[in-house]
């Protein structure tokens, strides 16, 4: 059971952080094997920035997202350069107000979840810096690959002193629209 | 002053199945080590607390002929291997034997280091102008004119002064002599030894060998009388205006100054590192 | 004692965490450093730690200080460790060769990046196989591990200590970008079980006065402890047992350095250590070691599905090589290859140690990214 999840945004966004809080979960809190990766440019902010995680019941041996299974993809060169990887049937969510051109035709071949998730999370927590983990709660609802209670450790591990309650809202609602994803009321 | 009898220095602090030196006679080496030896004498230090620390060159062979712990690293390195010798281990006291080209060529950059931070090291510092050991090459210390191989039209470069480069780097202690003036030379040793933080005591030292030969001053009499004619005592030296002072050496006490030592300031940092994790109050 | 990270249960950590946390574990008080990516973080790992265990974390001047530091440090009896990548690497090959020289114990990671020069400093490479084995001049003998897995860094930075202290010699830690800074789960064992090993301090006075004597007959001589009244004296020079400076005597020369290179090749069986998979019915090998092997153990699996009898030889120590492990390969297969991220290195020792029993042929892969399990098949196949 090898589950691939590729991250792909721009250095700010919590790319990483999230990649380190799915892996955490599942490795710490879920007794799984998994391993995060990631790449990044020369720069500290703003440069294109990518996470991938593999998380599996056996230990992972290639490290890399060879046909992800899950995406997020929060920039446009992101969705450019990467949606064509995702496995056929693979969940992608897509931060929309960030990737205005789409490529609908392949999108044909995913299941396809399109939100405005930085706006979603300032008006959830007042921070737009929260939508990393919001996104995180709603990948964790419709993917099923961790326990909700996991993430919510990991993202508790993860996060700076004092913003504890702030992210955890971020993160339940996140679970709130996956929730309602698969319950088809988005 | 007051001379311990030379036999007995010899004999408690050199090992005698290392000799003899491989230094050439005239050498002023055995005469700085002397020195050095007599003031550690004085102050009653304990040989089995000092280390002794070198790089390359005539003077970095001096830790194998002295009977205390040595370390004779490679090329400018002495002071990177000090700084870990003292911070692991800051009960030791760390004598830095050196030359010129050794210190302020090839380990320049570690020599302003170790000062910049402060090390708690004791640098003795033979100056002779020149690469002795590889046969007379120019050093950066070499004034204007100087012969040597690398130069043999004369050297065209300007000079480092190493003393007012440790000076301004931020050396505890900083004083020059020639080795012609023993008593000044000893109670400056005497002083940098006690000086905790970084200090540096150099010595304008023949090599009639590789440098005077070069230099029509074949023999160590000739240099030392060329020192005493190039060297401005440092109280003389302020009232003579930069033109006086082009091509001299300037004599005497730099600098002495207590700014906290590396291993003071970390020991500082290590408590102020449990208190902010919360780990002492 | 005290840990400034919780001990005795799992993380989720990058690799040079784990190889900082190992290292403090290990019983490492000393690290001295120069910033470069991607062994920044073990840097900085270890100035956050260092002053809370009472041992030193200093920011030397350049990578030639560092190791000297560490030298230097390890001299006064503390194990010592510096961390670098590629041009700082080449940097400490000066003071690595004296280390060797003087059989100082201490640990030097590498965390290979594109090269030469500055190359891809944010991506990952295998190209300093062959300088951390031969780097430094002179004839000579070092130790070098290849860790894969973020636990594996974990673990080989211990044993990288207990082997610098046994044999008295520097080891190399030679893992990757990818490995750095991935994260992995790391089961961080309870400190009372760590095995631990100390270096062998002279018996008596007499015993440290000749610091490079083979006193126990197995070629690794008690080393002095600086400030303990050994009065040690010890040389980069050749020297004899007693540290004398002996430059043109061809016999002490050949006797020191004989014996520096046999401590290490006279102990093989008991530093090589490396892992095998589907390898006994194999008809084709992969050789691969680090980063690599991990493509390598997948592209196995999948070959294997395919009904080709293909097996693994992932090394975990490239030095010293075991030759005549490979020709043995050699004899039962009928070709050998050997993924590597550079353009051919352990590939020649392979090469060397097959001696024509088998085609070698090398799989190489250069330019940041690990090879996919599919670059490694379709060469197969």
């Amino acid at each position: 059971m090898r589950k691939e999840v590729l991250i792909g945004g721009f250095g700010g966004q919590g790319v990483i952080l999230a990649g380190v809080i799915l892996g955490r979960a599942a490795a710490v809190y879920d007794g799984l094997y998994a391993v995060q990766t990631q790449a990044y440019g020369p720069e500290s902010r703003g440069g294109a920035s990518r996470a991938e995680v593999v998380i599996s019941d056996e230990p992972v041996d290639y490290p890399k997202a060879l046909n992800p299974k899950y995406l997020i993809l929060l920039s446009q060169e992101a969705y450019d350069k990467y949606l064509s990887f995702g496995d056929d049937g693979a969940i992608i969510l897509i931060e929309e107000e960030l990737v205005p051109h789409r490529n609908k035709e392949l999108e044909e071949r995913f299941k396809v979840y399109a939100l405005p998730f930085t706006e979603i999370a300032e008006n959830t927590t007042g921070l737009s810096l929260t939508m990393n983990i919001l996104v995180l709660g709603f990948l964790t609802k419709v993917s099923g690959i961790i326990k909700e209670e996991s993430i919510e450790k990991a993202v508790l591990d993860a996060v700076p002193k004092g913003t504890e309650e702030l992210n955890l809202k971020a993160l339940h609602k996140g679970f709130e629209l996956g929730k309602k994803a698969l319950n088809g009321e988005l | 002053m007051y001379l311990e009898s030379s036999y007995k220095i010899r004999d408690k602090y050199l090992r005698t199945d290392m000799l003899p030196t491989m230094f050439c006679p005239g050498c002023g080496i055995g005469s700085v080590l002397q020195f050095t030896l007599r003031s550690i004498e004085e102050l009653g230090w304990k040989q089995d607390e000092v280390v002794w620390v070198s790089g390359i060159g005539c003077s970095s062979r001096v830790p194998g002929y002295v009977n205390f712990d040595g370390l004779h690293t490679t090329h400018g390195r002495a002071l990177a291997f000090a700084t870990g010798i003292k911070m692991a281990n800051p009960d030791l006291k760390v004598v830095v034997f050196a030359g010129d080209g050794d210190m302020s060529a090839i380990g320049g950059n570690h020599f302003i280091h170790a000062i910049r931070r402060n090390l708690d090291v004791t640098v003795i510092l033979i100056n002779n102008f020149t690469y002795g050991m590889t046969g007379g090459q120019v050093a950066p210390t070499a004034l204007k004119g100087l012969k040597g191989t690398t130069a043999p039209y004369g050297n065209f470069e300007n000079p480092f002064d190493i003393s007012q480069l440790a000076v301004a780097a931020g050396a505890n202690y900083v004083a020059r002599w020639s080795v012609f003036n023993y008593v000044q030379g000893m109670n400056s040793i005497k002083k940098a030894l006690q000086k905790k933080g970084f200090s540096l005591v150099e010595f304008l030292s023949p090599c009639p060998v590789s440098f005077g030969r070069r230099n029509r001053m074949k023999t160590a009499p000739e240099l030392i009388r060329w020192y005493q004619k190039i060297t401005v005592p440092i109280s003389k030296a302020k009232k003579m205006s930069p033109e006086e002072l082009e091509g001299k050496v300037i004599i005497g006490e730099f600098v002495d100054r207590d700014r906290p030592s590396l291993d003071e300031e970390y020991e500082r940092y290590k408590e102020r590192a449990k208190k902010l994790m919360g780990w002492e109050e | 004692m005290r840990y400034p990270f919780s001990v005795g249960r799992s993380d989720f950590i990058q690799g040079d965490e784990a190889i900082a946390r190992a290292a403090i574990l290990a019983g490492c008080r000393f690290y001295a450093g120069y910033p470069i990516t991607p062994a920044s973080e073990i840097f900085e790992a270890m100035a956050l730690y260092m002053p809370l265990v009472d041992g030193v974390s200093i920011q030397m001047e350049d990578e030639l200080g560092s190791i000297a530091a560490v030298i230097g440090a390890s001299w006064t009896g503390a194990k010592a460790m510096t961390a670098t990548s590629g041009p700082g690497f080449s940097l400490m090959m000066e003071n690595l060769g004296y280390a060797v020289m003087t059989e100082t114990p201490m640990v030097v990671v590498d965390v290979q990046r594109g090269g030469p020069s500055t190359g891809q400093p944010t991506l990952a490479a295998q190209g300093d196989v062959m300088q951390a084995i031969w780097g430094t001049h002179g004839d000579h003998s070092i130790i070098v591990l290849t860790p894969a897995t973020v636990q594996e860094a974990f673990d080989m930075t211990i044993r990288a200590f207990n082997l610098a202290e046994k044999y008295r010699t520097p080891v190399v830690l030679l893992t990757d970008g990818e490995v750095g800074h991935m994260r992995e789960r790391v089961n961080i064992p309870d400190p009372d079980e760590i095995e631990r090993i100390y270096r062998k301090i002279p018996k008596s006075k007499e015993q440290g006065k000749y610091p490079f004597r083979d006193w126990d007959g197995d070629g690794v001589p008690p080393m002095p402890v600086f400030g303990r009244g050994y009065r040690a004296y010890i040389t980069g020079l050749t020297h004899d047992e007693r540290g004398k400076p002996k430059t043109v005597e061809a016999e002490i020369h050949e006797s020191l350095i004989r014996r520096i290179v046999d401590k290490i090749e006279k102990n093989k069986k008991d530093i090589i250590d490396y892992e095998t998979f589907d390898l006994d019915d194999a008809d084709v090998a992969i050789v691969s070691y680090g980063i690599a092997s991990r493509s390598a153990i997948r592209a196995v699996k999948i070959l294997r599905k395919e009904g080709i009898k293909a097996g693994l030889l992932k090394l975990n120590v490239v030095w010293p090589f075991d030759f005549e492990m490979i020709e043995r390969i050699a004899e039962r297969v009928n070709r050998i290859y050997v993924a590597e991220m550079n353009l051919g290195q352990v590939y020649h020792l392979v090469k060397e140690g097959a001696n024509g029993k088998a085609e070698v042929e090398l799989i190489p892969k250069i330019g940041g990214e690990v090879h996919t399990p599919k670059d490694i098949i379709e060469r197969v196949r």
